[in-house]
């Protein structure tokens, strides 16, 4: 587009009265909100002695953590899902036949860099067994590299740390299942399919 | 010519052919999906995932009879006027049907089931399956069964039948059978005669589901992490082709590539689980220069600058071809060695042998020789040297210090050389050894170099019956490597990479032996005897 284009309207700034010119009311006006937020409700938070509260913790997107099964083992069946949905490729998983006997596969390693994770939430996204979510914690830190690359246990230690203040989903969704009636089991058919079933629970 | 008709699309048959009806509508550029079906087996027609609508068209009056009920594509032989319908209502709906039916007793485990991403059921699923279920199907675990050289899910079979027909029909073995039947038939092998036979890794290809699992590559990886490029098999003369699939420079497993000119759809274990000699910690690093009892970690650069001078100064030279070169890397091994003294001996090394060629009933042969370039190299040896002599003889002319400087171009993968021979060998001034693993004649060696493993190695091979066939590098060697075609490449004073491409032509143009192989060279290889059997037998209608 041309300057001389003729859908171009040009206006002009219009000329300041005196009062303007002395920028009084505008002086006034900002003070006006300096004193509101003086006297009104805060919503700021002092860090380091206060911490943030999250109503709604399954939605914050903090560090992750490995769930565990009822049994306290890990939950996670390495099927590789986040790793592949991550696209920051910050999850490296080595698998293996698993020593339980309702269980065909489990990961022996799993390692996530926290300082390449962009913190998506796509692996939570993707895990079908509900394995792996991220926590409310927020501020990580570490002395070195190293450090921040989380291994297993210490993603299950996150779990054991978070598990009462925010519980996991296949938690809050057991207790859903028993609290109502069985009509809605369906509905659950897809996403919280559970290997660790055994071909008895396919025949109920 | 007779012509068949698929979904209206024309297609001509060649006189004398035998094409079923998943390969004519191949041809005709259409998938028929089939789950029991496989071109080097039997047919059964027991999935019935390749029904289609049957006619015959009448040539003269152009009408067409069709069939009233649905027909397996696989079993269809197609002759002059068949006419196929693969796109109608009728057959959509009997596929899903099909797919229906398998999903009933399917354990759904996908996301840790290693076939998924390659799995015939998920990708005819989500083509021809249908959009919500009737039934209601919940994930469950797989009940297992150790059959012996293989793992079976049980649950998750389909029961095409493919890995009975082949143990029956081209290995030639017979373990495994079908108990019981309908719905409770599963695959099982007596308890005495566990699956236990050198092509037994195929059934694990051949499982279009992920009920053979391969106990080697159980979960190592998602397969769509994978990488694979084309290559050779270099355990055996018989010189499978293969695709060798990797992730990150690592091998994870080898799978049979097509080749109806050598090993069909097939590969033996030897070969499929031979990869790991790549990542074997005992391999030969970098370039060392020994001495005194001590090996120090000589920079490539270096050695390319003072070898030639060294090489020079040694006196008469001998050159030792390993049968596991490519034919471009003994070419410029041989220019290179001749450069340097005109008059250098160029032998070919041992040929390990083990016991008889191995025949299946289905054709497929295992070599004795288990070398995958004997006939290349030693055609290159006679072109720079004819009339050398052989290994034995040249080791007796090495013991008596013959040789001022011998260069060992090797790339055995089994140890091949004893201490005495070793000895002979070190009667030269200067021994330079290239190789994979450690051996005698390494440990006596002032230059010891780092070869290359077959997945790191571009060039070509000359299998047992004349076929040339090329492999592609699918992993990069260790940084401090130098493999033997980019050395002699350098050595040479060639300027750019190393191209076994141009070399190739360059031998091509060079021997006669060769001389096929100047274009091109397809997928399947190319035979060499192709241009000499034009030179002896009479051209047509000159007799």
């Amino acid at each position: 587009m041309k300057n001389d284009d003729p859908n171009i309207r040009w206006v002009e700034e219009p000329e300041m009265t005196f009062l303007e010119k002395t920028y009084l009311p505008l002086f006034l006006d900002g003070l006006t909100t300096t004193a509101r937020h003086l006297v009104g409700r805060k919503i700021t938070v002092q860090f380091p002695e206060e911490r943030h509260h999250f109503p709604e913790p399954l939605r914050y997107r903090g560090v992750h953590r490995l769930n565990r099964d009822e049994q306290g083992r890990v939950k996670c069946v390495a099927c590789f899902l986040c790793a592949t949905a991550c696209p920051a490729h910050c999850i490296d998983i080595e698998a293996a036949p698993s020593p339980w006997p309702d269980r065909e596969k489990y990961p022996v390693r799993f390692n996530i860099d926290e300082l390449r994770c962009i913190f998506c939430g796509m692996c939570e996204e993707a895990c079908p067994v509900n394995a792996i979510e991220l926590t409310t914690l927020y501020d990580l830190s570490g002395h070195s590299r190293e450090e921040m690359i989380f291994d297993k246990e210490k993603l299950l230690s996150v779990y054991d740390q978070t598990k009462d203040a925010e519980p996991p989903l296949w938690m809050l969704e057991k207790a859903a299942r028993s609290g109502s009636t069985a009509g809605d089991s369906g509905a659950h058919n897809g996403g919280a399919g559970d290997f660790g079933g055994g071909p008895s629970a396919a025949a109920s | 010519m007779p012509k068949a008709y698929i979904d209206g699309r024309e297609i001509e048959l060649r006189p004398g052919e035998r094409l079923n009806g998943i390969q004519a509508a191949a041809r005709a550029g259409i998938e028929i999906p089939h789950y029991c079906w496989h071109p080097g087996l039997s047919v059964v027609g027991s999935c019935r995932m390749c029904l289609v609508e049957v006619g015959t068209r009448d040539a003269e009056s152009g009408r067409i009879i069709m069939l009233p009920k649905l027909m397996p594509a696989c079993n269809t032989p197609i002759k002059d006027g068949t006419v196929l319908v693969t796109n109608s209502e009728k057959v959509a709906r009997a596929r899903a049907m099909v797919e229906e039916d398998l999903l009933l007793r399917h354990p759904i485990d996908c996301s840790i089931c290693d076939k998924a991403g390659e799995c015939r059921l998920q990708d005819y699923h989500f083509q021809y399956g249908q959009g919500e279920r009737r039934a209601e199907i919940r994930p469950f675990t797989s009940r297992k069964r150790d059959l012996g050289d293989v793992t079976l899910f049980i649950d998750r079979c389909v029961m095409c039948g493919r890995c009975v027909r082949f143990t029956r029909e081209v290995s030639g073995s017979s373990e495994l059978l079908v108990i019981r039947r309908g719905a409770q038939e599963e695959i099982d092998v007596l308890s005495d005669l566990p699956l236990h036979n050198p092509l037994s890794g195929n059934v694990v290809d051949l499982c279009p589901v992920g009920a053979l699992a391969d106990k080697d590559f159980l979960y190592k990886q998602r397969v769509w992490y994978l990488r694979r490029s084309p290559g050779v098999c270099t355990l055996c003369a018989t010189g499978c082709s293969i695709w060798v699939e990797q992730n990150q420079d690592r091998v994870y497993r080898i799978k049979p590539r097509e080749n109806p000119a050598v090993n069909q759809w097939w590969i033996c274990n030897a070969g499929r689980y031979g990869y790991p000699l790549v990542h074997d910690p005992r391999r030969l690093r970098g370039v060392t220069r020994r001495g005194g009892g001590s090996a120090v970690p000589l920079d490539g650069n270096v050695f390319s600058r003072e070898i030639p001078q060294q090489l020079r100064a040694a006196g008469k030279l001998a050159l030792v071809l390993s049968p596991f070169l490519t034919v471009e890397e003994a070419y410029l091994a041989c220019l290179w060695i001749r450069g340097l003294d005109a008059a250098a001996e160029i032998t070919v090394g041992p040929i390990p042998r083990e016991g008889d060629d191995q025949r299946f009933p289905g054709g497929f042969v295992i070599s004795a020789e288990k070398c995958p370039n004997r006939l290349g190299v030693e055609e290159i040896a006679a072109h720079f040297r004819p009339n050398g002599r052989s290994y034995a003889e040249w080791l007796e002319a090495a013991g008596r210090g013959e040789f001022g400087g011998i260069w060992v171009a090797g790339g055995y993968v089994r140890p091949w050389i004893d201490e005495a021979a070793a000895a002979r060998m070190r009667h030269a001034r200067l021994l330079v050894v290239q190789d994979l693993f450690p051996s005698p004649v390494s440990d006596g060696a002032d230059y010891v170099l780092a070869a290359a493993a077959f997945a790191e190695t571009e060039g070509s091979y000359v299998n047992a019956r004349h076929r040339l066939q090329t492999a592609r590098r699918a992993v990069r060697p260790p940084l401090d490597n130098r493999p033997a075609g980019p050395l002699f490449w350098e050595l040479l004073g060639r300027s750019g990479l190393y191209d076994p491409r141009r070399v190739l032509s360059e031998v091509a143009a060079e021997i006669t032996y060769f001389s096929a192989a100047s274009g091109e060279i397809p997928d399947v290889g190319i035979d060499l005897r192709v241009d000499r059997l034009a030179e002896v037998a009479p051209r047509p209608g000159t007799v």
